[in-house]
């Protein structure tokens, strides 16, 4: 078999035997059972006693939510002030610019959802204090906020009845010390020891073989690297992420990097069904999402691998596929398949520039980021997905006439509005955002702004279209990749897609706290024959078709538009 | 939410020291024990830094094996693609110019020799390495206009082949600054 696809292979199947076992370690680790991480339980208490935290004072789901939004919002205020002012602060070896105020509020937004969207470059937009205090912080702490959410629902679902959903300092500072951290130090090791930089040293300077003077960006990048998968954040060192050779020195780095962007989400799921003591609701959901990813990535690799058709027309005989946009080290098969992975989970990190992808591919990543529920980030994929678990219980209560009901607690009109509100939130931002920048482009091409917006695409037709409509269901999804060649570093870019990412971020995180809390508050009504069980097969296949029909109805048309027509128009 | 302001900044604070201080300085001080001392790996002629072995470079004399395209020049101060989708006319009369580029330094090749990643530009327009057979395909320039035996040539380029992660995982690559280096010192 060839060495691309045993590449593949190998990265899933690692990725199954540590999840598996992570599963179950969070399930245990958040409900407060013995764990061999208990050692670390002396720091925690620190970390408690220095912040005047008492991390056993119960919460209800109201309380849970302001002290998520209290904390996140101080991030936005503090990183944002922070980033204007880089310039102005210690370690910044290479000398470089504070950000304007609209770069600064696309970027502290990005950062703090969790997105990691970015219309700077690292090497050149950022310093290395802003790169550790801000981004590198921002990456564990937007993660963590996101695992401490869902476990706040996996609580909802465990206590029958119970106001109490948990205490969100505690489950946010386990997030950190129990996984994220000790983890990184794993990831960040493995990254410095293979040639990725992990020293302050700044710009280094040489002359090449053949006389050139070549300036080269380095920087402690390891550590930053490590957490940017581990949390599904995304956001590089340097400008070309993951395709860079730092930042991404060898095949070995790209897997350890591959595996740690996956783990935790695909750990989260799983964790979920052990928390609330159905296994068997865990692996189904498992099941639903694999199914989701192996339907996206199986065409996505396919169409890698078969190359340009417009190359192939010159006569030039791309054995090992497309590799516009690719590097050598990875190849075709690793970069589809890192493509997928990095689309369905939100961390939008990548090894091979998406704007270069062959039309179809283009299509299962924007398919991937439109649906963002197939293990998506760290937490925040498990809140996705219930929100397609209300709808599901409440459509398949209908068909059979029976009182929609979830793991005990009755679906009333308040939960189902809620969930039906945040389903259309994703489609109301993605097109209606994606219409104004059309609109934009197409009525007033030359309007005296600093960058005009004829010059925003890098692609005509329907690619351009395209680039336009990531954007917005990357920043919807907070995955935070890009059809990078979108001129997005100007005032209009930066405050429409950070608008969408904020709303993109807390409003589908309030709604399923919500939801959880106000299910959890009523009377548990034990299972019967006249349950509808969600557990089983059948409700899978449900939850399934119900996904993809409401995406098929919201996004049809714009996809039609863009990578459809594009590759249908490469056939002729 | 009153309630929640003082300890959220406290915890900012504490966190901080932990993430951004004590953190990278542990993987900093163990990274000064990997091969290029967590400040990337040089590579070192003569006592002179002629590159980093991770970043590629611009070759386009004859004499020497050349890289990939680049669209970032091979300044490693920043990097990029080309962005380029796979429609853009522009993009494929890049492509189209960069093949005929190739056939008139290497007249003896048909154009189905020429593997895809000589005419395509790179993620990182960084890329340090070419596929075996990009690099076996200029063996036969490269050696007339050295004045070398191709054969030997040809050998330093079989020398230079780096075979998939254990054999097993992952394409095999050549590493293009590498191989020059040792083209130089080929008598």
């Amino acid at each position: 078999m060839n060495t691309e696809l045993l590449g593949i292979i190998a990265s899933f199947a690692i990725t199954m035997l540590i999840a598996i076992p992570l599963g179950k370690y969070l399930a245990k680790m958040y409900a407060g059972e013995k764990t061999w991480t208990d050692f670390l339980k002396p720091l925690e208490n620190g970390l408690y006693k220095l912040s005047g935290i008492n991390p056993d004072e119960p919460m209800n789901w109201k309380q849970f939510l302001k002290a998520m939004m209290t904390i996140n919002i101080l991030w936005l205020v503090y990183g944002f002030f922070v980033l204007m002012h880089q310039d102005k602060l210690p370690l910044n070896p290479d000398g470089n610019a504070g950000q304007s105020a609209d770069t600064a509020f696309n970027t502290i937004i990005s950062f703090v959802a969790n997105c990691n969207l970015q219309h700077y470059s690292g090497e050149s937009g950022a310093t290395y204090l802003t790169q550790h205090f801000i981004f590198m912080f921002l990456h564990f702490v937007s993660a963590a906020t996101g695992m401490a959410c869902a476990v706040a629902i996996f609580k909802a679902f465990r206590d029958k009845t119970t106001t109490d959903l948990g205490n969100f300092w505690n489950f946010f500072v386990k997030s950190i010390t129990r996984v994220l951290l000790p983890l990184s130090i794993v990831i960040a090791l493995i990254l410095t020891f293979n040639g990725t930089p992990s020293s302050y040293a700044g710009k280094d300077k040489f002359i090449s073989l053949q006389g050139d003077t070549v300036n080269v960006s380095r920087g402690p990048a390891a550590q930053m690297i490590a957490i940017k998968h581990l949390g599904t954040n995304g956001g590089g060192w340097f400008g070309a992420n993951s395709a860079h050779p730092l930042e991404n020195p060898n095949y070995l780095t790209n897997m350890t990097e591959i595996i740690a962007q996956f783990v935790i989400p695909v750990a989260m799921i799983l964790a979920f069904g052990y928390f609330i003591r159905k296994k068997k609701l865990g692996w189904v959901i498992f099941s639903v999402m694999m199914v989701g990813v192996f339907m996206l990535m199986i065409p996505s690799i396919t169409s890698e691998l078969g190359g340009n058709p417009l190359i192939a027309k010159m006569g030039i005989s791309q054995a090992t596929g497309a590799m516009e946009g690719k590097e050598v080290r990875f190849g075709p098969t690793a970069t589809a398949y890192w493509s997928t992975l990095t689309t369905v989970t939100s961390t939008g990190s990548v090894n091979g520039m998406h704007d270069s992808t062959m039309a179809l591919t283009g299509l299962w990543e924007l398919l991937a980021m439109m649906i963002n529920a197939f293990f998506g980030g760290c937490g925040v994929g498990i809140m996705n997905y219930f929100i397609y678990l209300i709808i599901a219980v409440f459509i398949s209560g209908l068909m059979v006439g029976r009182t929609p009901e979830f793991l005990g607690h009755k679906l009333e009109a308040r939960e189902v509005k809620i969930a039906a509100l945040i389903t259309l939130l994703s489609p109301f931002l993605i097109m209606s955002f994606t219409a104004l920048s059309s609109y934009v482009f197409m009525a007033h091409p030359g309007i005296d702004w600093a960058v005009k917006p004829s010059t925003w695409l890098n692609n005509p037709g329907y690619h351009g279209f395209s680039e336009m409509l990531y954007e917005y269901s990357s920043s919807n999804a907070n995955n935070g990749s890009g059809f990078e060649g979108l001129g997005d570093g100007n005032i209009f870019w930066n405050v429409t897609t950070g608008i969408v990412i904020l709303l993109g971020r807390f409003l589908p995180i309030i709604g399923p706290v919500a939801i959880a809390g106000l299910l959890a508050q009523k009377k548990f009504i034990p299972e019967s024959t006249g349950t509808l069980k969600t557990d089983t097969l059948t409700f899978g296949v449900m939850t399934f078709a119900v996904i993809m029909i409401l995406n098929a109805l919201s996004y049809f048309p714009a996809l039609a538009l863009g990578p459809l027509a594009e590759h249908f128009s490469m056939l002729k | 939410m009153k309630k929640y302001i003082v300890p959220s900044i406290r915890i900012t604070v504490v966190l901080t020291i932990l993430l951004c201080v004590i953190y990278p300085l542990f993987i900093t001080l163990a990274g000064k024990l990997s091969k290029g001392h967590g400040d990337g790996e040089q590579i070192i002629v003569n006592g002179k830094v002629v590159g980093y072995a991770a970043l590629g470079q611009s070759f386009t004399k004859p004499q020497y094996f050349w890289g990939r395209p680049s669209a970032a020049s091979y300044n490693a101060a920043g990097s990029s693609g080309s962005n380029k989708g796979p429609s853009n006319p522009d993009y494929l009369k890049d492509v189209k110019n960069r093949i005929d580029t190739l056939l008139k330094y290497h007249p003896y090749l048909k154009k189905s020799d020429i593997p895809a990643d000589m005419v395509t530009a790179s993620g990182s327009g960084l890329d340090p390495d070419i596929s075996a057979d990009a690099a076996k395909m200029q063996v036969k320039r490269v050696a007339q206009f050295r004045k070398l035996d191709e054969q030997k040539v040809a050998a330093l380029v079989n020398s230079h082949i780096e075979q998939p992660l254990l054999g097993l995982f992952g394409p095999g690559k050549v590493n293009v600054l590498k191989l020059n280096v040792a083209l130089d010192e080929l008598k």
